[in-house]
Formats: structure tokens, C-alpha cells, sequence
């Protein structure tokens, strides 16, 4: 539906090392690119979310998104046991009906990565792990590698690093972009989400100049907060990010997923941001490989209007398993 | 294929109850033409016939212009404010009670998307209402003297691109001033004013304050000309606006006109893009182009003109164009088989004129009148295009190299009304807001509107200014010996 701007690419290799080159280079770079206009992304997010999506797009949309979900447990008091569970509801999200697809992965700290890989055995949904001192990333370079080895040693496919905010605020752009880069390699084949922290950022030109930043250090997913900071996703934020990666690849032909997180709980915020993904970055991006929920209590709600869409009436929270 | 196809989201149009044909509204009743002839009113989109509408002959504005005499003279000029207020609070209200009501038939019957009537128009018709309710009481204190006095009685002439929009517009600050209003809604676009006739009744304003004639320009006329109309406001063609011009001149008329317009919409080399592109959008295919002040002359930056255009287009890509109640419509139907000619007929002369032609892939429905978003660029001040008003979705891109030359292409137009500024510079918003002769400036938005901020013409756009607490000087004797 949304074709590229061309397939000329404006940044290609030796272009790209230019602008990391350097702290300055790098700068220059970032503060070069077009400011957003607070009011104005604000309004178009509202407006998209008056799109109504009905009946058969219904259907699709909550299908999609349910195949989108990183199924997150990201507490203190999380145990073995309470991991085993959710990624058993992670394969089978209703037991009632198997014609639900499982979610894209389930989101756990680094310590229980061998249990959900245990857990998952040889099922598509994937380990995603958060590491690098998640949710603050106040550790130093080296902990952050450990932390991420150590994840994908144990079985992540998918490591969700946080970058430091702090760096990114003082203006420090190379420490932020030397510690995704080392993450990077320390992540060996796993993909790496990079969490901006947004809520942290708090203007939508620092959104899309970090998304950049993120993007050019070798991100694969760029993610919007950690759930622990309000506000966590929303959809200017979002819609700041998609249009993000639909820039780069159109100026480096590389593909970047995106993964809102936190505060997604119904079902209608989630189709919502599907149609942000659709009308902003384009239907490539409609895919668990290029767009993800970090979500938990968003499955429950979906899959109760799924059911309400096959049976026509709404069974009650007790029929949905709470795990 | 797309892989993500929003289904049909059809508004329901049980809610309106559209009659099989329409008299006048004089004197608080509805009442059927001394000469009994009528017109069709029709639903653009499907070229259905939705009610006969009768047409007002001599005698009829007559009727109409006496009831409003004897309104003024009887009741509503000895009113006070407060009593004047509380009608309009009164109307107002009723307006969101059947707001639902009142979008879907101003969509069946200009053809406008039903996310636009029931997030753009109708809030808005409410919000005037609101916000002129409000200055009834306090006339005192406006700046127009101690104890400023209205006209008697106005006659009142709309278009039809935002049929009850503009009704809001001239009836609600033409009452809480103390005039008495006789309005003509445009032939095409009747029903939602004989809707709000209704709502007169509903509310129990006293019959003749506001009388409603339907007819076309015949009417029109006679309204203009009759001799105890005491004020004119007219929103249309800038052709019919110096008509009335010339025949209220000599007369002890007054008159605020607000017409025409081909606004320029700059683009700066630091703009906001993305929001930009938004902005152009919103400013030339909101309402299908039909706006008066829609920003139909797209300046841009040579040095990011590339940019842009891929970026708008693109963007034009995903416009949805169809059943205007379809609650994902972005763009809806021509009003009329008259209007798409029109279109149609300077759009062929861009095209001649050699500048370059282009429409994002959209299917148009097979009945009705439609035309699809269209993007001419290589325009130069010198086309037709780049001067005339199209009043459709047709937009001419022009390029600019420095701030002077965007400042003397956006103000080489007889038109003035409105002009939009896109720029990441503060300071630079605030000298183009200075330099463009035009009677609305946008910064980086376009298309905003709000009852308490004042609205009209430069030049060949109009004289008089609607909205806020300058629309209300057009109702009264200001400067004149109470």
C-alpha cells in the first residue's frame, strides 16, 4: 500500500561510516534531520485513531496482534514457576480453541531465560530476554556485556537492552552509540531490541533523533520504554518511531522493527496501533517479524473479543486463563 | 491485494428522518410557496433524489423579510441579552443532543466524509452557538461603545461547502447582537438548515427571529434587493460577492462579504516534514478542496522540494476515497455535477498548460460525482491553476528559493483570506505572518478554526470579519449615532 521512496539509497556503507565517524559527525547528524512538530503528530496519531475497524478487519487485526505479542513478566517476585506458565499460555493462548496462534515470544529478566527456553522446547515462540541493567542501564559497559552473554548463552533469541538515558540527554550521542554497538556484538546472533526509554526523552524530536542513533549502531527492533516509566508507549510516540524506520530504510535499505511497550491492555489500543503501523510505515511492517507489543494483560482482552467475534456474546474473565 | 483492508464502516442513516419535500420556514411555521414551484435536492454520492425543496419567490421573501421585521420590532429587539443567551444556550445544546443527527445528513447531502461532520462541522456549529451565547449579555463591553445597537434585519446567504457550518457562522452572532435573521442555504445543500429550523421550533425561539428560504440565486437576489433588509452577509464566489457589492452600494446597507481564495501553503526548508505533509493534506483535500480558504497553492522550498513530493505522495497513497459514510473516509464526493465540471474543466487546462498531472491509484464509485486527489506540479504563477480558485481537491505545487520570493508568490493573488507557514523558526513564523496580505496566517497547521478567533478576507476575499469578538462588530452600528 505504501510504496518506498525510491530505491536509490542515500546513505550506503561508506556514507553510513561518515556520519559515526565521530562525536561531531554524529551530532551533526542527528540535529540535522527534520524537527517534529509536537501539535502536529499529536493531531495525526488522534486522527488515525478514528479509523474504525470492523468485522472481517476485526478479525484480522486481533489475530495479528495476538502473533505480535511479547508476553512479558518483568518483576521481582517472578519465579520459575510463574514463567513455566506464561509460556505455556505463550504456545496455546486459549486451550479452547486452537485456531488462536501463539505470541511472537515471551519477555523475561536474563535469570529465567533457561527456564523459558526449557519450557518452549522446540515450539516458534521465541526467548526474549531484558539485560544491560534493565530497566535503568546504570551499569557499567562491561556489565551490560556480561548481563547479555549470559542471556543468549542460556537460550535468548532476542535481547531488549535499554540505552542510557543519561548519556543521550548530556548529548553524549558516541557513548550511547559505542555501548549499542557493543551490545550488539556481545548479542552474537540474538536480535537486539533497543529500548529508548521515551517517557524519559520526553520530546518527540529526542524520540526520533535516538530512534536514529539506535538505528545506525545496530539496532534491529527500536522499542519504545521499559514499562516501569510512565508514560510508557503511546501512539505519537509510536507514530514518531514508524516514521523513523520508514526513513531509514528508505535511505539504507535496511528494515527496522518497532515494539511499543507498556500501557497496551485492550484490545481497541492495539488495533489502533496496527493502523498507525499500516498507514505510516506500510503493511511490510504488519508482521511479529517487524512489529511487536510488549504487553501481558492486552492477550487476555484479545482473546475475549476473538471469542465475542465467533460466538457473538462476551464469556466472562474467568474463562480466559490468568497465567 | 492489501494485506490489512478495512472493511465497510457505514454510519447508520436510520437516525435521519429526511421528509419527501420541504416548505419554507417563516414566522416560526413551515409554509408552502405563494408560486409552488420547487427544486430536487440530491445526495452527491449516489446521485439519489433525497426531497423537493420549494423555491421562495417575490412574495415569499417578502413573507420572510416582514416576519422578521415584525420579530425584530415585536420581541427580539426588546429582549435583553440574557434572555437573547439563553435561546442561543438553548439552541446550542440541542445542536450536540442531535449532533449524530444533524452529520449524517449533512453528509447524505453535501457528500462530505461523516468523520469530517461529526468531528469538524457539527462541534463546531455547537461551539459558535456556545461561544456567541455568550457575548449576548456583555455587548457592553466588546469595544463597541456603551450601548452598541443591531442592524434590525439581516439577510443572510451561505454556501454550500459547510452548509450548517455557515449557517452557525452568520446566524449565531446576527442574534445574540438583536438582529432577526432571514437565511438562504445553498440550493444544492438545504436540508441540515430546514433541520435547524426544527431545532428553532424545538427550542421555542419566538417565530420570525430566524426564517430559512430555500431557493438558488433568483432568490438570492431578491433577498440582496429587498429594501427593508437592513444588513447583508454573503459567503460564496467572489463573482457573486462584487455583484452584491454593486447592488447594496448607494443603499444604507451593510455588508460583510467573505469569498474566494487561493491561499498559498509555505514550505520551508526547516519544516516539520512529516507534519508538513499532513498539513498540505488537511489544507487541500479536507472537504474535497471545497473550502474557501483551502491552501490550494503549495510553495515549497526548491532545496527540499524533492523530499516533500515523495513524502506527499506517498501519503496520498493511503487517502481513502469513497461513501462519504463510511467512517474511514477521508475524501467524499463533488457536491454537485456543476462543481465536478468545474473542476474537471481547469484541471484539463492545467494540463494544457503543460504542467504535470498526477492522482495516487484510487477506484471512484460508478454513480455520483467524484473526483480523485490530484497533484499538479511544474505550475508556475503564470497558470491558470496557480490563480483561479478550483474549489476542489486539486493541488498546484510552485517552488520558492528564498523568504522574499515565497512572501511575493504567496501575495501575487487578488485573493487574501488565508495562507499557512511551515518553519521550525519562530522568528521567521512571525515576519511572514507580518508580510503575507491575507486575513488568516497558519503556523505550521492549517485549517484551524475556532469561534473566538476572527476569520475574512484581504483583497478579492471579502471585507467584514466572522468570529470572535470582531464578528460581532458586523451586527451592530458601530460609530454611527445610536
Amino acid at each position: 500500500m505504501t510504496p518506498r521512496l525510491g530505491d536509490v539509497t542515500t546513505l550506503d556503507e561508506v556514507r553510513l561510516s561518515d556520519v559515526t565517524s565521530s562525536e561531531a559527525s554524529l551530532r551533526q547528524f542527528l540535529h540535522g534531520l527534520p524537527a517534529v512538530d509536537h501539535v502536529g503528530a499529536e493531531a495525526r496519531a488522534a486522527g488515525l485513531a478514528t479509523r474504525s475497524i470492523k468485522t472481517t478487519a476485526k478479525q484480522f487485526a486481533i489475530d495479528l496482534a495476538i502473533s505480535m505479542i511479547d508476553l512479558t513478566t518483568l518483576e521481582g517476585q517472578d519465579t520459575p514457576g510463574k514463567v513455566r506458565a506464561m509460556c505455556s499460555k505463550a504456545q496455546r493462548p486459549d486451550p479452547s480453541d486452537p485456531t488462536v496462534p501463539p505470541v511472537a515470544a515471551v519477555c523475561v529478566y536474563p535469570d529465567l531465560v533457561a527456564t523459558a527456553r526449557a519450557a518452549l522446547g522446540s515450539s516458534t515462540v521465541k526467548v526474549a530476554s531484558v539485560a544491560t541493567g534493565f530497566p535503568s542501564g546504570r551499569t557499567s559497559l562491561q556489565v551490560k556485556q556480561a548481563d547479555t552473554r549470559e542471556a543468549v548463552a542460556d537460550g535468548a533469541d532476542e535481547v531488549d537492552m535499554v540505552i542510557d538515558r543519561g548519556a543521550f540527554l548530556a548529548g553524549h550521542y558516541g557513548q550511547v552509540f559505542e555501548e549499542i554497538a557493543a551490545v550488539k556484538e556481545a548479542c552474537g546472533d540474538a536480535h537486539l531490541k533497543v529500548i529508548l526509554e521515551t517517557g524519559e526523552l520526553s520530546t518527540y524530536d529526542n524520540v526520533r533523533r535516538a530512534s536514529w542513533l539506535v538505528m545506525l549502531a545496530g539496532a534491529d527492533v527500536i522499542k519504545t520504554s521499559t514499562g516501569k516509566v510512565a508514560p510508557a508507549a503511546t501512539l505519537p510516540v509510536t507514530l514518531v518511531m514508524l516514521e523513523a524506520v520508514r526513513d531509514f530504510r528508505d535511505t539504507t535499505g535496511r528494515q527496522i522493527g518497532v515494539k511499543p511497550a507498556g500501557g497496551i491492555r485492550a484490545t481497541k489500543d492495539a488495533i489502533r496501533y496496527l493502523v498507525l503501523v499500516n498507514e505510516t510505515a506500510g503493511e511490510d511492517w504488519l508482521a511479529p517479524e517487524w512489529f511487536r507489543f510488549g504487553a501481558s494483560s492486552l492477550l487476555n482482552d484479545l482473546l475475549m473479543q476473538r471469542q465475542k467475534m465467533i460466538t457473538g456474546r462476551y464469556a466472562g474473565p474467568d474463562y480466559f486463563t490468568l497465567d | 491485494m492489501t494485506k490489512f483492508e478495512y472493511a465497510p464502516a457505514p454510519e447508520s442513516r436510520a437516525i435521519v428522518d429526511i421528509k419527501s419535500s420541504y416548505g419554507l420556514f417563516i414566522g416560526g411555521r413551515f409554509v408552502d410557496p405563494t408560486q409552488g414551484t420547487s427544486f430536487k435536492s440530491v445526495n452527491p454520492a449516489t446521485e439519489e433524489v433525497l426531497a423537493e425543496i420549494a423555491e421562495a419567490g417575490r412574495e415569499d421573501v417578502d413573507a420572510a423579510v416582514s416576519a422578521a421585521r415584525t420579530a425584530y420590532t415585536k420581541t427580539w429587539s426588546s429582549l435583553s441579552g440574557r434572555d437573547r443567551g439563553k435561546y442561543l444556550f438553548r439552541i446550542a445544546r440541542i445542536i450536540q443532543e442531535r449532533s449524530r443527527e444533524l452529520a449524517v445528513l449533512e453528509s447524505i447531502d453535501n457528500g462530505k466524509p461523516i468523520r469530517e461532520s461529526r468531528d469538524a462541522d457539527i462541534p463546531q456549529v455547537a461551539a459558535h452557538f456556545f461561544y456567541y451565547a455568550g457575548w449576548a449579555d456583555k455587548l457592553n463591553y466588546a469595544g463597541f461603545g456603551t450601548n452598541p445597537q443591531p442592524y434590525g434585519v439581516a439577510g443572510q446567504i451561505i454556501p454550500w461547502n459547510f452548509p450548517l457550518l455557515m449557517l452557525a457562522w452568520k446566524i449565531a452572532p446576527a442574534l445574540a447582537t438583536g438582529n432577526t435573521v432571514v437565511l438562504k442555504p445553498a440550493e444544492t445543500t438545504p436540508l441540515s438548515a430546514l433541520l435547524f429550523a426544527e431545532i428553532c421550533q424545538q427550542a421555542e425561539l419566538p417565530p420570525g427571529v430566524v426564517n430559512i428560504i430555500t431557493g438558488a440565486g433568483d432568490t438570492g437576489q431578491m433577498l440582496v434587493e429587498h429594501p427593508d433588509v437592513d444588513k447583508i452577509a454573503f459567503t460564496g464566489s467572489t463573482e457573486v460577492g462584487k455583484a452584491i457589492a454593486r447592488s447594496v452600494a448607494g443603499t444604507s446597507k451593510k455588508a460583510t462579504l467573505e469569498l474566494g481564495g487561493k491561499a498559498a501553503n509555505v514550505v520551508f526548508d526547516d519544516a516539520p516534514l512529516d507534519q508538513a505533509v499532513e498539513g498540505i493534506v488537511s489544507g487541500i483535500f479536507f472537504n474535497q478542496g471545497h473550502v474557501c480558504c483551502a491552501g490550494s497553492r503549495l510553495l515549497v522550498q526548491e532545496s527540499v522540494y524533492d523530499d516533500v513530493l515523495a513524502r506527499l505522495k506517498r501519503r496520498l497513497t493511503t487517502l481513502r476515497v469513497g461513501d462519504p459514510l463510511d467512517k474511514n473516509t477521508d475524501v467524499g464526493a463533488i457536491n454537485s455535477a456543476e462543481q465536478l465540471a468545474r473542476i474537471r474543466e481547469l484541471s484539463d487546462v492545467g494540463e494544457s498548460e503543460g504542467a504535470e498531472r498526477w492522482s495516487p491509484p484510487c477506484e471512484l464509485p460508478d454513480r455520483g460525482f467524484w473526483f480523485p486527489p490530484t497533484v499538479f506540479t511544474g505550475v508556475s504563477q503564470a497558470h491558470r491553476i496557480a490563480r483561479e480558485e478550483i474549489f476542489g481537491p486539486v493541488l498546484s505545487v510552485l517552488t520558492f528559493r528564498t523568504p522574499a520570493e515565497a512572501v511575493e508568490k504567496a501575495n501575487n493573488t487578488p485573493y487574501g483570506l488565508s495562507a499557512g507557514v511551515w518553519t521550525d523558526k519562530g522568528s521567521r513564523i512571525l515576519w511572514m505572518s507580518q508580510q503575507l496580505r491575507a486575513g488568516v496566517v497558519w503556523a505550521n497547521t492549517f485549517n484551524k478554526f475556532d469561534p473566538s478567533s476572527p476569520f475574512g478576507g484581504y483583497k478579492e476575499s471579502g471585507y467584514g470579519r466572522e468570529g470572535g469578538r470582531h464578528g460581532l462588530e458586523a451586527y451592530l452600528k458601530v460609530g454611527e449615532a445610536a
